[in-house]
């Protein structure tokens, strides 16, 4: 196949991707519909709410797959072949991915059944958000991206922000369901117990810190000496990282400390996530401060993740 | 982490004959108070709120460009904002990072983070050397509990209880009719050495900072550089820096190559930047090669030489109104776009009649449309150009005030014009010359060279940094995963049987004993259950 071949089969999946994404939604959608009514003890397994849940999750599934083929033919259609993580596009195509990956892993090990609808709206959003406004064709990598830690620094990113974000749901559903009275019918009812959430998100929280913190205080600074001869420059991104990860360390301080239990705790935790994906998407179009003007890649350069 | 008591507002037993005035209430002494501000500072809240202060003391240094970090871009910034620059002056928001402000938070938090990370030392000192606390008197009180009935005697029943809890490593105490077990006890070691890692991170960064140096010039290829401070065209160095510390090695950029891309996707991009360098690592060294490339930075002791940019440098000479040379060379040009549409500045102050300055734009491939003007439609020097307006008059260079090379002072200098007062341009192509009006000279465009910017930077201590991040991180996973917890079992006799209760308590905070109080208890090969795991409340 050629390179531009491959740039087509990515784009169509990407359609495709998107396509079952919104089936998947809508058959979740009808089956909490129907469950909405029914007491949240009640497990159904079996008649058409049952089957519109599964195929929800067998829709998701295959999505999840055409996003991932999406995102080899991105890497397959540039030359040379290279990890599809070179500009904004391939970036949030790779975090939604693993959003969504991470979603379905976790689903039945931590209970997240409640989520899907959740994730799936959210993912396909910023899928269209991505197609739309952030799209650009395939490109080499500028010369600062040519390193090995490319991989390792943008693989341990991506992972931290999808650990990150499906934790910030726990959070926010740890909010609403904490000031919501009891009801023994309805989405909510379905949703587990305001502990359940908050130890769930703790786990996701600290799954995804440490991950974060390598990404941004071990490899990015090594990289960044590599390639702009200053480990630490102070950069909006790594500025807006940094702040990420001390508001992260703020929310698992936060949980230890009285006072700050469960609810602050869970705002902390979303001021952490609005901080990472204001840094992942926003800063670019906020600010273009770089000293490292590697004249045609400057600009590029800044959008690493 | 200490929290705040009453204790210290309880007045001071004096223990002598000696009447001390009644005191009001809330009174402290100066100790007492020393005491009450130490434990508000290293309180976990005031620690929670300094690290939520530090994230948003750090949001106005993305924003505001910095001179540390951009010493062209934060100038450009000042110039366009004449009100706002003296009050951001003031509040020291050029230069965030070391403002007095800035340097408090984090000073408070280390502060605390020691307040806080020393007592806990001794309290993990003194628990690592303790028993597992004896069993509760109502194991059944404790949320995770589970019961059995055994006919094996208490004594055997307990034995398999402390051997099985040691098959999982747990630290197993006998005391009376119970086992008390504890394990996890690592999570708090980690806790801690993340703590301590931090000072070591900060250490490794302020000796970068006090005592490195970062500094870059703009060589034209073709030209050398040796290591000392006038050979800079900015120089950051720290405030504990001393010239001593600068290594004398010198080198000569030979040559440079880059691939422009003629195809495909990306057509117009460059990449596979390599300047070829000679160097020596003292002045009296054997020279060496070495190819220079981004993110292959050359290492010469502690020194490290990077390749951040490179662009255009046209030769222009000025010849004045008596036809004598008043400048040539090749002249630096900034590039302002992809396609290195660049932004250059030539001063002929020594001219005559008058001083002569060109302030315009290289175009490596020009290109024409009635809607853009001119533009470079190719980073590569196929169809060079430059376009240039012309002053006579004051260049401003006489007053001895320094002056950045790439802007023309122009208040007391005159855009010369054609003699019928329309538009004057200088557009050559190289080889080209323009005869200014007026009889005030030529401008000729020779050739083309490229310059190279090139970055020198030491940072002492970044391996201490380094080596603090990953023991920190160490310490994190230990903080993070290590789930400390506590299990009793108490057997006696009930009924003619032995009745054992097992007990669990999860001290992470995010863990969940109940999985593992059930493992515990089938492999004990618990006969009948009597009450697993009943939920309080």
């Amino acid at each position: 196949m050629t390179d531009q071949s491959w740039e087509i089969l990515s784009n169509q999946f990407v359609a495709v991707a998107g396509v079952l994404y919104f089936l998947a939604l809508i058959s979740t959608l009808i089956e909490w519909a129907s469950l909405r009514r029914l007491p949240a003890e009640e497990v159904v397994t079996t008649g058409r709410t049952a089957m519109f849940g599964r195929l929800g999750l067998i829709l998701t599934g295959m999505a999840v797959v055409a996003h991932f083929v999406a995102l080899v033919g991105r890497g397959m259609a540039a030359d040379p072949n290279r990890v599809p993580w070179g500009n904004m596009y391939e970036f949030t195509l790779s975090g939604t991915f693993v959003v969504a990956a991470a979603y379905l892993l976790l689903r039945s090990r931590l209970g997240l059944a409640w989520m899907g609808p959740i994730v799936v709206t959210l993912v396909l959003s910023l899928l269209m958000v991505d197609v739309i406004w952030l799209h650009e064709p395939v490109a080499p990598l500028t010369e600062a991206l040519f390193s090995p830690w490319l991989v390792i620094h943008v693989v341990s990113a991506i992972l931290a922000t999808g650990a990150f974000t499906l934790a910030g749901i726990c959070s926010a559903l740890y909010l609403v369901k904490d000031r919501a009275r009891p009801r023994q019918t309805g989405y909510l009812a379905r949703v587990p117990s305001p502990a359940v959430l908050d130890r769930v998100s703790y786990r996701l929280h600290s799954f995804g810190f440490p991950i974060w913190t390598f990404a941004v205080l071990i490899t990015g600074p090594i990289w960044a000496h590599q390639a702009w001869s200053s480990y630490w420059n102070w950069d909006p991104k790594e500025v807006w990282a940094f702040i990420t990860w001390v508001v992260y360390a703020a929310y698992l301080h936060a949980r230890s400390t009285a006072g700050w239990k469960g609810r602050n705790a869970a705002i902390v935790a979303l001021v952490a996530l609005a901080t990472l994906w204001f840094n992942f998407i926003g800063i670019n179009f906020f600010s273009s401060t770089s000293q490292h003007s590697y004249a045609s890649g400057a600009a590029q350069v800044e959008t690493r993740g | 982490m200490s929290t705040p008591t009453n204790q210290s507002v309880r007045p001071r037993d004096t223990g002598d004959t000696e009447v001390t005035p009644p005191r009001r209430p809330g009174e402290l002494t100066l100790t007492e108070m020393l005491r009450w501000a130490w434990r508000q500072l290293t309180s976990m809240r005031t620690a929670l709120i300094l690290l939520l202060l530090l994230a948003l003391a750090a949001i106005p240094g993305s924003v505001v460009p910095q001179s540390d970090v951009d010493s062209l871009k934060a100038a450009n910034w000042q110039d366009a904002h004449p009100t706002l620059t003296p009050i951001y002056e003031k509040l020291g928001l050029f230069s965030v990072y070391s403002s007095p402000w800035f340097s408090a938070i984090y000073i408070l938090l280390m502060v605390s983070l020691v307040g806080c990370f020393i007592p806990r030392t001794f309290v993990y000192w003194k628990a690592m050397r303790a028993a597992p606390p004896p069993a509760p008197r109502n194991l059944t009180r404790l949320p995770d509990h589970t019961s059995y009935d055994t006919d094996a005697e208490p004594e055997e029943a307990l034995a398999a209880a402390e051997a099985e809890l040691k098959k999982r490593h747990f630290r197993v105490v006998r005391a009376g009719d119970a086992v008390s077990a504890e394990r996890g006890r690592l999570r708090e070691a980690g806790n801690l050495l993340f703590h301590v890692s931090v000072l070591v991170v900060l250490v490794g960064f302020a000796v970068g900072s006090l005592f490195g140096y970062r500094g870059g010039v703009i060589l034209v290829v073709g030209n050398g550089f040796s290591n000392n401070l006038t050979q800079y065209d900015d120089f950051v160095p720290g405030s504990l820096f001393s010239a001593d510390a600068m290594e004398p090695f010198t080198f000569d950029v030979k040559d440079f190559d880059v691939d422009w891309l003629t195809e495909g996707p990306s057509k117009g991009q460059a990449r596979g930047f390599v300047s070829h360098l000679e160097y020596r690592e003292t002045p009296n060294a054997e020279p060496k090669d070495y190819d220079l490339k981004v993110n292959h930075p050359l290492k010469i002791g502690g020194t490290e030489v990077f390749l951040i940019g490179h662009g255009y440098a046209p030769v222009i000479t000025i010849r004045d109104g008596n036809g004598d040379v008043a400048y040539s060379g090749p002249t630096i040009f900034l590039p302002t776009d992809q396609s290195f549409r660049s932004f250059g500045v030539v001063k002929a102050p020594d001219a005559r009649p008058t001083q002569i300055g060109l302030e315009g734009e290289f175009y490596p491939t020009y290109a024409f449309t009635d809607e853009t003007g001119p533009f470079s439609a190719f980073g590569q020097a196929t169809n060079p150009a430059i376009s240039m307006l012309v002053y006579e008059g004051d260049l401003g260079m006489d007053s001895g005030e320094p002056q950045s090379v790439y802007q023309l002072d122009k208040a007391d200098a005159d855009l010369v014009r054609k003699p019928d007062g329309s538009m004057f341009r200088v557009d050559l192509a190289p080889g080209q010359q323009a005869k200014l009006p007026d009889g005030l000279g030529t401008v000729s465009f020779d050739g083309l060279q490229q310059w190279n910017k090139i970055q020198v930077s030491r940072t002492p201590g970044k391996l201490v940094a380094l080596a603090g991040v990953v023991l920190a991180l160490l310490g994190l996973l230990g903080s993070l995963y290590v789930r400390p917890r506590r299990i009793w079992a108490r057997a006696r006799r009930r009924d003619g049987r032995t009745y054992v209760e097992v007990a669990g308590l999860d001290r992470s905070g995010g863990g969940d004993v109940a999985s593992e109080l059930h493992e515990i208890v089938s492999a004990l090969g618990a006969g009948t259950p009597a009450d697993r795991r009943e939920e309080e409340s």
